[in-house]
């Protein structure tokens, strides 16, 4: 070691040269590579249509990732949002059976995300209850509720007009789906990195006792942060049943853990306090492609799953390994 | 004594045994001897994984990978057993311990020496290891024709009354009462789990008591995986899905101590074995098994609440009294 971590540098390294070596622009030029490598692989990769049906891969799980890569930059994490699709889903389907209208089936998916939220949220910042072994509760809580209603029945039978979230095309081949995406990844960013309340998210996540002292109500944010990731989750539900057409109870099995990849790929710290919404975004097209690319390839789906357990730890581990190399 | 009478293990034990006794007195053969030692031999399985978990939780870390370890495992075994039809059951249980073992080096040396959170890489290892399954066996089962007799035979052998199955997991959980009572690992489990920076200064590597307990919990799944597939005669790439949360859902209704530092072998034990009884119980009272997913998933919430309160107060009487001593 003869650098001395505690020497602060006279000014820092010039904009430009901070982002060419930020995490994003590494990121960006992995998803130009897989870009290159999957049009290069298969003749049917560079078509809109296929390009547009690629994206439906991640829409649905980025924008739950987007409130997750919040709750992880605050310190919490929420392993609960798969199971809160699954519920949102099962209540939307058992609505439809009444034969309700559409928007009081958008209104239930949305509502019963923001329950499950508030409850995850209770627990955590009322009770003060670890988040992970909280969420992991209720992530059999939410879904097993989804088996005790449909058991191993599902709900068909939605409106016709239902079909447009996760089917509709808003001009040529930009789906609904992928607006509503662009929509809330914008609104996210603005909010993490341009408000207040984004400030306090990060303050909370580097040390939440100074964030206290400093007047930031930490469990109100906390709880705010639950709502918005059950919010984000009832929204998804929506886009996933409107697309599949059908609820099962076994609805996005998985996805937590692709998501908090998804988050963790986009360089959000998983022990919290730091990370950037276009990361996340980046990281997104980046497994969207791996995946659609890979299944071009007619690659099995859980082969797939390998490719991204070990993105996900690769992801941590080679910048760590990086360092320890050079130290 | 009243601290004994108070403690989270007493409390299950009451729980369990008027839980036993509700469902007794409107099903009376619930009780009877064969049928508890069946929902015995069925939670082995449970209490074997809730053992090497509750380490894991000691030191401050998390495995959910042990469903996907027991798996892949038995997907091995199974298929040595078919390659190999003569192999003895000796050699198929040393490679299901190895094998385990492993792959708990696998997540140990990554929280050890590259400090990722465990979380993060058994969550990882989770998908990995179901995903190596696949390749190794295409996709296909192996069924039960195709297993040799004493393949099978083992883990249903009786001795004394009781399945091998059930014996061995008495047996562990004898050998680890030991070992967290009686050794220095034993000790250090809890030291690096209450506080790893005094764990540093009194001398422990924690990494390295981190690195053991994932190898223990390793060793374990994979010692289940081979049971696992012999006592059910079939090997398939997703078998005990999700069973890592039900393990997880056990230590902490055990009152093992998600912030580490805290819990006992017992307590997990009879955490298992309360999951195991409502499991079995759940047909006899004519309630669907649809439902068990929730209950494990309640049970799991009012546990974790059950402990930060426990927690909390006693952290106050420690204040009190250090309070009147001055």
């Amino acid at each position: 070691m003869t650098e001395n971590p505690r020497v602060i540098p006279d000014r820092l390294e010039s904009p430009a040269v901070r982002v060419l070596k930020s995490w994003e622009t590494l990121l960006l030029a992995v998803a130009v590579a897989i870009f290159v490598v999957n049009s290069l692989s298969s003749p049917y990769f560079l078509n809109a249509w296929n390009l547009s049906d690629a994206t439906f891969n991640f829409t649905e799980k980025a924008m739950i990732a987007f409130a997750m890569a919040m709750l992880i930059i605050a310190g919490e994490i929420d392993l609960s949002v798969a199971s809160i699709i699954a519920l949102a889903s099962t209540a939307m389907g058992a609505a439809a059976q009444l034969d309700v209208g559409v928007p009081l089936l958008v209104l239930i998916g949305i509502g019963t995300g923001l329950v499950c939220g508030a409850f995850n949220g209770f627990l955590v910042t009322g009770l003060g209850l670890p988040s992970i072994v909280v969420t992991i509760g209720t992530m059999s809580l939410f879904r097993g509720i989804s088996f005790m209603v449909l058991g191993d029945q599902a709900y068909r039978g939605y409106p016709a007009e239902f079909a447009y979230f996760g089917q509709g095309y808003v001009w040529w081949v930009i789906s609904f789906e992928f607006v509503l995406f662009a929509i809330i990844a914008v609104v996210y960013a603005v909010v993490l990195h341009k408000t207040n309340f984004g400030r306090a998210v990060f303050a909370i996540g580097n040390n939440p006792t100074g964030a206290l002292f400093s007047g930031i109500r930490v469990q109100r944010v906390k709880f705010i942060l639950f709502l918005l990731t059950g919010l984000m989750a009832g929204i998804a539900a929506i886009c996933l049943t409107s697309r599949l057409g059908s609820t099962r109870p076994s609805i996005a099995l998985g996805w937590e853990l692709e998501i908090v990849t998804m988050v963790v790929l986009g360089g959000i710290n998983i022990l919290g306090g730091s990370g950037s919404i276009p990361g996340v975004v980046i990281a997104a097209f980046v497994m969207g492609l791996v995946t659609f690319g890979l299944g071009l390839l007619n690659v099995p789906g859980i082969v797939m799953s390998i490719f991204i357990g070990m993105l996900l730890i690769g992801v941590i581990a080679l910048p760590r390994l990086w360092s320890m190399w050079r130290s | 004594m009243t601290a004994s009478l108070k403690s989270r293990e007493s409390l299950l034990i009451a729980v369990i045994v008027a839980l036993l006794l509700i469902i007794a007195s409107r099903f009376p053969a619930f009780i009877e001897r064969g049928s508890l030692i069946g929902v015995f031999n069925d939670t082995s399985p449970l209490i074997i994984l809730a053992i090497g978990q509750a380490l894991v939780i000691l030191t401050r870390c998390i495995d959910l990978s042990v469903a996907a370890n027991l798996a892949l495992t038995g997907m091995v075994c199974a298929m040595l057993n078919v390659a190999f039809p003569g192999l003895p059951v000796a050699v198929i249980l040393l490679v299901a311990l190895c094998l385990g073992a492993i792959m708990g080096a696998i997540n140990g040396v990554l929280v050890w020496k590259l400090s990722i959170p465990p979380i993060v890489v058994t969550l990882g290892t989770m998908t990995i290891f179901r995903g190596v399954i696949f390749l190794i066996s295409d996709g296909e089962w192996v069924n039960a024709h195709e297993m040799s007799a004493t393949f099978t035979g083992f883990p249903r052998s009786e001795l004394l009354g009781l399945p091998m199955l059930s014996w061995i997991a008495i047996l562990v959980a004898l050998l680890f009462f030991l070992i967290v009572a009686r050794t220095p690992l034993g000790r250090a489990f809890y030291a690096v789990g209450g506080n790893p920076n005094a764990a540093v200064y009194t001398g422990l590597n924690v990494g390295r008591t981190q690195f053991l307990a994932f190898v223990i919990s390793g060793t374990l799944a994979g010692l289940t995986g081979y049971l696992w597939v012999a006592r059910y005669s079939v090997a398939y790439v997703d078998i005990a899905g999700g069973f890592e949360l039900e393990v997880v859902a056990a230590c902490v209704i055990g009152g093992i101590s998600i912030a580490g530092g805290a819990g006992t072998v017992l307590g997990a034990i009879l955490g298992a074995l309360f999951l195991g009884i409502i499991k079995n119980a759940l047909p006899v009272v004519g309630i669907s098994p649809f439902w068990q997913l929730a209950i494990s998933g309640s049970a799991i919430v009012v546990a974790v609440a059950f402990n930060a309160r426990s927690q909390r107060s006693k952290g106050r009487i420690i204040l009190k009294r250090a309070e009147a001593t001055t």
